[in-house]
């Protein structure tokens, strides 16, 4: 088990003993490598160690590239050989209130305000542009944290040259620009110090001596903002949050007390923290995050917790329950079995240390935050772990618990039936698959960096990689969706195949886990081969890449009809299939709307 | 504080700062006698002297320290 200390952030500690925590972090070996650029107005040193050790705790190992100091604008805007050779996965543009050019000048005119605007946004403006049109890569940009004192107290905030006013200006042209502009995300600098406290953020003793732009503590909690969004761009964000009941989610204990005893509701002062402590933990859902169980209780003490009047979550909301007397561990891996996730997708919140601590021990992949035993204080502790971080909300995220409350009915349903086939007949499975459409790029980018076990590549596309291979002639791209009588599973499956030499190299297949064993991956090799054939190609190539996640699609091409051509001492496996005028089609249960 | 509480726990921060047990610093060792006492480490290791001491050093105070020795005595002056 690792050392590096897990949330609330302990910034001393880490501070202190980075180099040990990440001599530690880096024993292990299923890293993801991300080559990123910082480009920074103000020194970064310590920041970009801070990064590093937060992106290591959660599988990527970044490559750094540093701009020279204070140069972000030139090292961008003018031909960089050195920045075109490290070839960046994702640029970040460190900049902070000390990079604004100018503010008004009292005298200034209204025009001469705007004109001023325009020229700072202008700036940062053609930055992104530049990076779009050279780098093709997804950029991270701070917006600006409130001025270090106010010239006009209260009156900076809305008189036209107040300094508050500027940068709330500023702030608000960034954010309409990163709404817009796919590949452009912010740090919010701005909520981020305000959070900490303007006034522990600026220590202008390190400004001046080392020309920091914050304090040396508010640097683990810059770092860990920028992780969070990092790791949300590669899809490493949490997917599942796994709650204990008693005196986590109500007050008391609901074997002992009963319904009426324990606290929820607006009765008490603790049942309305924990009311409000439900209401968040609903409103993750609603974005997205799957909730689950997991108590030392008999279930239906644990169920009848739900039942009470004024209880915010309800049964329905829960992915999976978990309420027995086995230890939280072995719960635990249960749920993640059940949801067909990783444990490394969990989070868990449990008001008693013991749990914490052999849930810790136990399973180490699981995220355990040290919330404490007081309700009032287990909203701001999981908020700012930034665990759930999402870079945009997609429909998907919004209705990704109704599909796995559908999978729970299939499941009842499949325990009806003897036979598998005729239980997937009764499905009524209707799929669409079809080449990319923009509408999808943002839904194919972010399952194909979030989907490790039916993935027989790995390989991971930015956005603006996606859009590229949708629009070029040599490239099958494939999405599938698919439909039941339960309800939509949403996109679920996709592939992409370069036609070289004559052949097809199928560069990579992926399938989400919560349609698995349904034939969807039949359904997805019919269309392969039907595009195949209509550009008369004979042959297929598949690629299998082993790693810790992905064995059950070991057997894949095999089972579809590929022969194996060769195996490296890695288990790096390629195969071979070879098209003929009499395919049948193996997909036998979905009914299948092909390209218009 | 006495003199030896404070040479232990600078010592020990030194330890972890540099991530290296063997460390043993005295009065006269300066940043050219540890390996990787650069700039950014040295801003590492005055914060967590800080932190450790709960003391505040000023600019002109970081400024002076020329070796392990100046560190001690103004940790000293600080803590009483």
């Amino acid at each position: 088990m690792s050392r590096f200390p897990s949330y609330p952030i302990d910034a001393d500690l880490i501070l202190r003993e980075l180099k040990s925590f990440r001599r530690e972090l880096l024993n292990r070996e299923d890293f993801i490598e991300k080559r990123i650029a910082l480009l920074s107005g103000s020194t970064i040193s310590a920041i970009k160690n801070v990064i590093e050790l937060f992106l290591l705790r959660d599988g990527i190992q970044p490559i750094f590239h540093e701009s020279e100091y204070n140069r972000y604008y030139e090292d961008l805007m003018f031909p960089n050989p050195e920045l075109e050779r490290f070839s960046p996965d994702l640029i970040y543009i460190f900049t902070s209130n000390v990079n604004i050019l100018r503010y008004p000048g009292i005298h200034d005119s209204a025009e001469d305000v705007d004109a001023l605007l325009a020229s700072e946004t202008g700036r940062y403006q053609a930055m992104w542009d530049r990076i779009s049109s050279q780098y093709h890569c997804p950029v991270i940009q701070n917006n600006f944290e409130m001025p270090h004192y106010r010239l006009l107290g209260n009156l900076d905030a809305y008189e036209l040259h107040g300094r508050c006013r500027y940068v709330a200006e500023l702030n608000r042209f960034f954010a309409e620009q990163a709404r817009v502009r796919q590949n452009l995300f912010l740090v919010d600098l701005h909520y981020l110090s305000s959070w900490f406290g303007l006034e522990r953020w600026y220590d202008k003793t390190y400004w001046y001596m080392y020309k920091y732009a914050m304090s040396y503590e508010a640097i683990p909690h810059l770092a860990n903002s920028v992780a969070s969004v990092i790791k949300a761009i590669y899809g490493k964000s949490k997917k599942c949050l796994v709650l204990d009941l008693d005196n986590t989610l109500w007050g008391g204990v609901i074997g002992d007390d009963g319904l009426s005893g324990i606290q929820i509701g607006k009765e008490t002062p603790e049942a309305e923290a924990y009311t409000e402590f439900q209401t968040y933990v609903r409103s993750l859902k609603d974005i997205g995050v799957l909730l689950a169980v997991c108590s030392k209780n008999e279930t239906a003490n644990a169920k009848e917790g739900f039942a009470h009047p004024d209880s915010i979550l309800k049964l329905g909301d829960f992915a999976s329950f978990k309420a027995n007397w086995e230890p939280k561990s072995e719960n635990i891996k249960r749920i993640a079995e059940d949801l067909s996730i990783g444990r490394d997708s969990l989070v868990f919140a449990d008001d008693n240390p013991a749990e914490r601590d052999i849930v810790r021990a136990q399973t180490p992949d699981v995220a355990v935050p040290e919330i404490g035993q007081n309700v009032t204080d287990y909203i701001h502790i999981l908020d700012q772990t930034g665990y759930f971080e999402s870079v945009s909300l997609s429909a998907e995220d919004v209705q990704r618990s109704a599909f796995y409350a559908g999978n729970a009915l299939r499941k009842e349903v499949e325990g009806a039936f003897t036979n598998y086939e005729e239980f997937l007949a009764s499905l009524q499975m209707r799929a669409e698959i079809r080449s990319f459409a923009p509408i999808y790029h943002d839904r194919i980018t972010q399952l194909i960096n979030k989907s490790n076990q039916f993935n027989v590549t790995t390989r991971r596309y930015t956005e603006a990689e996606v859009s590229s291979l949708a629009a070029d002639p040599s490239v099958i791209t494939l999405y599938g969706r698919l439909v039941d009588k339960f309800g939509d599973n949403g996109l679920v499956s996709i592939m992409i195949a370069k036609v070289q030499d004559g052949d097809l190299h199928l560069d990579l297949w992926l399938m989400s886990c919560r349609v698995l064993k349904r034939g969807m991956e039949l359904a997805m090799f019919d269309a392969l081969v039907g595009e195949a054939s209509k550009r008369g190609i004979h042959t297929i190539v598949g690629y299998y890449y082993p790693t810790a996640k992905n064995a059950m699609v070991k057997g894949l091409f095999a089972r579809v009809g590929f022969e194996k051509t060769s195996e490296d001492d890695k288990g790096n496996t390629t195969w071979r299939y070879c098209l003929s005028d009499s395919y049948t089609a193996q997909n036998l249960h979905i009914e299948v709307a092909h390209e218009r | 504080m006495n003199d030896e509480e404070i040479r232990e726990r600078l010592t020990a921060v030194f330890r972890s700062v540099f991530d290296d047990e063997s460390i043993e610093v005295n009065s006269t060792t300066t940043a050219q006698d540890v390996e990787g006492w650069d700039s950014l480490a040295h801003i590492q290791l005055v914060v967590a002297i800080e932190k450790e001491f709960r003391v505040r050093f000023t600019m002109l105070e970081v400024k002076r320290l020329k070796n392990v020795g100046d560190l001690f005595n103004l940790v000293q002056t600080k803590v009483g």
